[in-house]
Formats: C-alpha cells, sequence, structure tokens
C-alpha cells in the first residue's frame, strides 16, 4: 500500500533516495544489530553501491547511520571524519555478492565489545530498504515497523509462547513471518509490531531455553 | 490510497470536496492516523522545501565532483530573459535551487524522488508567493501532489532505474501540476486535465546522468519539468482537457519505462552520459571524488 507520506518524503540529506538515504537506512539497522556504534566495520559494496557510491555519498551515508544518524542528519556530510572521533574504525570494500543480487546491495560486518554481527541488505529505491540476511540466516525487513527477528527451535507453542510475552509487554504484533528450511529444523520469525519493544520484552524471550537468538531492530523508516 | 485518479475525482465531485481533503481521508483511513497529524508532517516537509530553496540561493553549493552548483544565483540576477521579473523565472530559479542543493548533501525533500525534488517545491512555493496563497492551502497542495504520485507509483514507476526520467521529473512535474491547478481554484476534474497535459509532454525521458550522479543533466532537467508543469496548468486552468484520460497517460507512462532500454535507466549507459564529454566529464570528476577524499 503506497503512503502519500512516503510520496511527499522522506525529509533528507541528498543526493540520492536510494544511494543515500536508503543506505544510511541500512546502516541504523546493522548498528541495532550490536546494540550501539560498533568499533569495527567492514563494509562489502556490491553493484551501483560500488560503481557509483562515492559520488552519492554512499560511504558517508553508511557509515552515519552506523553512528546512529538518520538520513536527515547534515552530520552525514562529515560522517568519516566523525567516525574517527567515536572509535569507529571502518573500511570499505568491492565485491560481487552474487550476480542476482539487487544492484545497491551492502553487506555489513560489525564489532562492538566483543559482539559481531553480519547483515546483507539493499536500498530498493525511494529510500526503501529491504535487509535479506542477518548473521546468515534468511529475513525480511524493511524497517517500516519496530522489528523482532527470532531463531528459534521449531517446536509446537513456540508462537503462543513468543506473542504471549510480547502482549504482557503491551505490544501488539502488525506482521509476523515464520519459515524453516526443513521440519524440525529452525524456524525464523520476523515479527514487525507497531510499539517499539522494551529491552525486557527481549530478555524474556531470550531467556527461553530453546530460542537460539533474537535481535531487535528500530524502525527506521515508514513516518 | 487511490489507484486512479479516476476514482478519487469522481469521490471528490460526488462528495464536492477538494481531491487534497480526498486525499487526506484515504490516508488518514489507511495508516489509521488523524488528519490533522498527517498535515503536519507535510507543513514541516514544506518548512523544509523553504529551507533548502533560500539555502540554494543564498548558499555557495558546489556539488561532490563539482559538476553543477552556483546556476540558480545566476538565474536570479538576470535581468535581460524574456522571462525577467515573472513568477515563470522565479519558480525555474526555486527548481535549481533545491537540486544544487541536493547535490551538495544538503536537506531536501524527496517528492517523490531526491533526484526529482525541485520541482514541486518551486512550483507551490513559487505560485504561493506570487498569488498570495496561505501556508494551509500549499499543504493542501502538497496532498493532491501525494495523491497523484502514489497513483503514479502504483500504476507505473516514480524510480529512473525503473522507468527513465518520465518516472522522476516527469512525475513531479505532473504532481506539481495537479497540485498547483487546485491550489489556483481547478476543479477535480481540471486537476486531472493538468496532469495528463504534462505528462504527455515527458513521455519517453530518459535517464541518462553523467557517471551515475544526480548532478547533471537532473539539476536542469528539474527547471525544464517545472517548464512544462506550468504549461500543463496554464491550460488545464483555461479549460483545455487532454483527450486520453489522465490514468491512461500514466498507464503509458508506465509501458514506456518497461521497454526502455536499460542504457536509459541512471545506468550512465547511454544518453548525455554516453556522449564523448559525458564519458571524459565522468571519468575526471570520479577521479577527482576519489582523490579529494582519499
Amino acid at each position: 500500500m503506497v503512503s502519500l507520506l512516503d510520496i511527499i518524503g522522506p525529509v533528507m540529506v541528498g543526493p540520492s533516495s536510494s544511494h543515500t538515504a536508503g543506505a544510511c537506512r541500512l546502516g541504523l539497522l546493522a548498528r541495532c544489530l550490536v546494540g550501539g556504534t560498533p568499533q569495527s566495520a567492514l563494509l562489502q559494496l556490491h553493484g551501483s553501491f560500488a560503481r557509483t557510491g562515492e559520488g552519492h555519498g554512499t560511504d558517508k551515508a553508511l557509515v552515519g547511520g552506523l553512528l546512529g544518524f538518520r538520513p536527515d542528519d547534515e552530520r552525514l556530510r562529515e560522517a568519516l571524519h566523525i567516525a574517527e572521533g567515536e572509535g569507529l574504525d571502518y573500511r570499505f570494500e568491492k565485491t560481487t555478492v552474487a550476480d542476482a543480487a539487487h544492484p545497491n546491495t551492502v553487506r555489513i560486518n560489525l564489532e562492538r565489545d566483543g559482539t559481531q554481527s553480519t547483515m546483507l541488505g539493499s536500498s530498493l529505491g525511494a529510500g526503501r530498504v529491504l535487509v535479506q540476511e542477518i548473521d546468515g540466516y534468511p529475513v525480511e525487513v524493511t524497517g517500516n515497523l519496530h522489528t523482532i527477528v527470532l531463531v528459534a527451535e521449531d517446536r509446537k507453542g513456540s508462537i503462543a509462547r513468543i506473542t504471549g510475552i510480547l502482549a504482557e509487554h503491551d505490544i501488539n504484533i502488525a506482521t509476523l513471518r515464520l519459515t524453516r528450511k526443513e521440519k524440525g529444523g529452525d524456524a525464523f520469525m520476523v515479527i514487525e509490531c507497531d510499539e517499539q519493544p522494551d529491552k525486557k520484552a527481549g530478555e524474556e524471550l531470550r531467556a527461553l531455553d530453546w530460542v537460539r537468538w533474537t535481535r531487535r531492530l528500530d524502525k527506521v523508516s515508514g513516518g | 490510497m487511490y489507484k486512479a485518479l479516476a476514482d478519487a475525482i469522481k469521490d471528490a465531485e460526488s462528495q464536492k470536496k477538494t481531491l487534497a481533503a480526498i486525499a487526506l481521508a484515504a490516508e488518514s483511513r489507511d495508516q489509521g492516523r488523524p488528519v490533522e497529524e498527517i498535515r503536519a508532517v507535510l507543513k514541516r516537509a514544506l518548512d523544509v522545501m523553504r529551507t533548502a530553496i533560500d539555502k540554494g540561493l543564498t548558499g555557495d553549493m558546489r556539488s561532490a565532483s563539482g559538476l553543477v552548483g552556483g546556476d540558480a544565483a545566476k538565474l536570479q540576477q538576470n535581468q535581460n530573459g524574456p522571462l525577467a521579473q515573472t513568477p515563470f523565472r522565479d519558480i525555474l530559479t526555486r527548481a535549481l535551487a533545491v537540486q544544487e542543493v541536493n547535490a551538495a548533501m544538503g536537506v531536501i525533500v524527496a517528492a517523490p524522488t531526491a533526484g526529482g525534488a525541485g520541482v514541486l517545491p518551486a512550483i507551490l512555493t513559487g505560485l504561493a508567493k506570487a498569488r498570495n496563497v496561505s501556508d494551509e492551502n500549499v499543504v493542501d497542495g502538497l496532498a493532491t501532489a501525494g495523491l497523484i504520485g502514489a497513483v503514479v507509483a502504483e500504476r507505473a514507476s516514480l524510480s529512473g532505474a525503473e522507468g527513465g526520467c518520465q518516472a522522476e521529473t516527469g512525475a513531479a512535474a505532473g504532481m506539481a501540476a495537479g497540485a498547483a491547478t487546485e491550489m489556483l481554484g481547478g476543479s477535480p476534474s481540471q486537476v486531472g486535465h493538468a496532469v495528463a497535459l504534462t505528462m504527455q509532454g515527458t513521455l519517453g525521458l530518459v535517464c541518462d546522468p553523467l557517471g551515475g550522479l544526480v548532478e547533471l543533466p537532473c539539476v536542469f532537467r528539474n527547471a525544464t519539468g517545472s517548464a512544462i508543469a506550468l504549461a500543463g496548468i496554464e491550460m488545464a486552468l483555461s479549460g483545455i482537457t487532454f483527450a486520453i484520460p489522465v490514468d491512461e497517460v500514466i498507464d503509458v507512462m508506465g509501458e514506456i519505462g518497461r521497454e526502455m532500454d536499460v542504457r536509459y535507466r541512471e545506468t550512465a549507459g547511454g544518453g548525455l552520459a554516453a556522449t564523448p564529454t559525458g564519458r571524459k566529464l565522468a571519468k575526471e570528476r570520479l577521479y577527482q571524488i576519489k582523490r579529494s577524499e582519499s
């Protein structure tokens, strides 16, 4: 469904909604995976991100996102210099993720206080983004809502338990997508929420012994 | 949101409302947000648009590659052209100003995209100044523009990579023409004709930026796109109608975009980007960007 506010917006630092605003949002989402500004980042650029990214400030926008700057933050212009002061050691690499990958794709490898995480995401145009992979698990995250990504053993009643915890924390589920590779294999859950899940809810989910890991990604777009 | 402008026009006429009111009601329903909240977001967008125009006119805007910048001020100062002292010239100046800010990594509103971000603010704020239109009515204009853009997104495309420049500055011109026609008192049906009369003039326009950067010709296409929008507004408000219904014009824009060779869809493989000088400039400038950042 197209929203009027997606058409008149976003408010953003130029020059390109896909190469700048979208890149910044991918950085913001990746930052969530390690819970703050990472100490080191390896950003592998694919396709048009690699070819014309420099002229579009894609590098600044990605690093700015990792620093927690939003697409309309004028500090994006100086993000590469600010990163040095914030102790973020970043490195760019040109690569081919896969021949069929979207032209504006980046793989972001992060480390913060011993926590490592890898995210693969694409900028689809008009500032819209799609995260396709987190730590090797296939996902589909748009950043339009607060999102919980969770990998759990495939067992009966798991959804009821998880949605129960969210309900206890007064969090309404907008969408829930469950997939698995095989019967009895790991279940991947992407839960989009209307409210921002609090830290406590995350801890309770993590405490379930059949939950392998869970990550919370903040809303980065959608008005 | 509506998938056909004809449906929105029909609803506006039967309910005796403006397209802006119809669009705001639909958005409120879709997103579960009160109309006032949506208007507040649009008002903020308008403020950002005005700030970008001011910055483009007064600031020393230089793009990353140095290919564009400083031309809005040049246009504003020239007193010899045939359009001197007219709102028309003021609008062209505003369009350049926003795009120069965009190319220099300044803050703009992507409406519908960053590459076509100059047209809508130029037309709406330029005409608002010339005709003393209140901010409230300009915000209505943004709502009408959003409705038109949403229909284009649904039926065709708003991406140069998918549909060429006709889907970026062309769509922006259509949005601006429809919005301004209503802002200046046009009926919902005149809005439809303004969009059709404008977009017929941008059909087939390719996306061919030098080096793939949103700079050249993008900055100038926002000015020429605004000129085409002004022609559409003028004709529609005079009661001129376009025989092909607006939704069919939008559909054919999408069709032409899908048929368009990939060289003409933002890849810098054809058009101005692939001219001998286009290639040479892109090569030199991209090298310069790399050197200045390393």
